[in-house]
């Protein structure tokens, strides 16, 4: 392809028709949705033209259902609304905390939690989250849908299991019942506008006697992609969530790491950080769960 | 490709513009129908000068499309004077001498529009979050928070 084009289809199957004829043609396709890591990229690391095909017109990607058994969000709301919805944020506090902390207030306008996944970044600080409270990706294809789970979505370092002919249409989380609750927490070396060093989220759900009798922990930017740490999970289920139940899962968020060193912060940093994290996002979890 | 008809309405002024595909709203805002008071600073999304509202919310201009903009309410620096004059947070940027250079200017009104017409009386630790997308090199910041604050003040009174 010589040159850019822009496409902007307003339903689910005018858009599929669109990706799977220019995947057809052999041209390269992106999606848009917010474009706060698209248009970076397009001005710098990746100038190749291409089709960009804008999402946002679609029904089902500005959705929010906040249903009785679950709970869908639309792959191009940006965080501002996300952030301006009050059920959701008493329903997901970790998730919508880790949609808060990316960029500033104009970022915020724009950026999508589907952006963030889809961008399919290590440090993207919605995506343990999204891990977290269990999170299935909700793909539009020429096949209709299919959904897969977070932890399964992303592939390696910027790289996600969607074809050029498919695109994120929303996300699929199950509501949170009685004393269910989660967090996120990152490392940054300053107050807010970074990227993630390290990142832990955490959903537990407590019985009556503030014994955790499910959970789910993952761990972002210290390792090619999110990960799902079962061994941290079993370390919190069955226990009051205490200090040394806490210390067990960082142990087992530190053993799952396989972080790089770079300017942000170093192997043995990253490994012993994200542990604290997880500690401490544990601790906000069960603190929510019980409150 | 040919070059995009893009319809839409800037400063409560319908518009029309070509433009390609890839190309800014900023750019398109200062190449296309000059509107040059909307600065470029970093084109990356970290510096704020290039701040428009788009259906009232605050964006960075170089971050979206201008192709994007088709059916929208953009408002630029230009559109916040009144009729009558300047509006209460550019004055009060002019009484606190919340500006030196000025390439960050633009930016840090439209930003601070928006947040008073959200939050009618922010504390500053509001406002400085909001504004933390906004960088100014030259100020120390403290002097458009004074601005800030002195304008939500005036507004509410």
């Amino acid at each position: 392809m010589s040159s850019y084009s822009y496409a902007a289809p307003t339903s689910v199957d005018e858009a599929v028709e669109v990706l799977a004829t220019n995947a057809a043609s052999g041209q390269r396709t992106q999606c848009l949705a917010g474009g706060t890591d698209v248009l970076v990229q397009m001005s710098s690391v990746d100038r190749e033209p291409r089709l960009l095909v804008d999402v946002k017109h679609i029904e089902e990607t500005n959705a929010i259902d906040i249903g009785n058994n679950e709970i869908y969000i639309g792959a191009a709301i940006p965080s501002a609304i996300l952030n301006e919805n009050e059920e959701l944020k008493a329903l997901l506090p970790g998730l919508i905390e880790s949609a808060d902390l990316i960029g500033s207030t104009q970022i915020q306008g724009r950026a999508s939690i589907g952006g963030n996944l889809c961008n399919s970044s290590p440090a993207g600080d919605t995506i343990p989250a999204l891990i977290a409270v269990g999170a299935q990706c909700v793909i539009a294809g020429p096949d209709g849908t299919r959904e897969v789970a977070t932890e399964d979505f992303i592939t390696g370092v910027g790289t996600n299991c969607m074809s050029d002919s498919e695109f994120l249409l929303g996300l699929k989380i199950p509501r949170p019942g009685a004393r269910t609750s989660d967090a996120y927490l990152r490392f940054i070396p300053r107050t807010e506008m970074d990227i993630a060093v390290a990142g832990a989220g955490v959903a537990l759900t407590l019985d009556e006697n503030g014994v955790c009798t499910a959970a789910r922990v993952s761990i972002g930017a210290v390792a090619p992609t999110a990960l799902l740490v079962q061994e941290a999970a079993d370390a919190l289920i069955g226990t009051n969530v205490d200090d040394v139940a806490l210390q067990a899962a960082a142990d087992a968020c530190s053993a799952a790491a396989s972080p790089i060193s770079d300017k942000r912060g170093t192997v043995v940093y990253r490994r012993k950080v994200v542990g604290v994290l997880c500690k401490r996002a544990g601790a906000i979890a069960r603190d929510r769960a019980s409150a | 490709m040919a070059k995009v008809h893009v319809t839409t309405s800037v400063n409560n002024q319908p518009q029309e513009f070509l433009c390609e595909p890839q190309e800014s709203l900023l750019n398109c805002l200062r190449d296309e129908i000059n509107l040059t008071g909307t600065k470029e600073g970093c084109a990356t999304g970290d510096c704020g000068a290039c701040s428009v509202l788009v259906d009232g919310r605050l964006v960075c201009s170089c971050l979206m499309l201008g192709v994007e903009a088709e059916g929208k309410e953009v408002t630029t620096i230009e559109g916040i004077a009144e009729p009558d004059g300047l509006h209460v947070i550019q004055q009060k940027f002019l009484e606190h001498a919340a500006l030196q250079c000025g390439i960050c200017t633009p930016g840090f009104i439209v930003a601070a529009k928006a947040l008073l017409d959200k939050h009618k009386d922010p504390d500053e630790e509001t406002i400085r979050y909001w504004l933390a997308g906004n960088l100014c090199r030259c100020t120390g910041y403290d002097k458009i928070i004074r601005a800030v604050q002195d304008a939500a003040k005036e507004l509410a009174a």
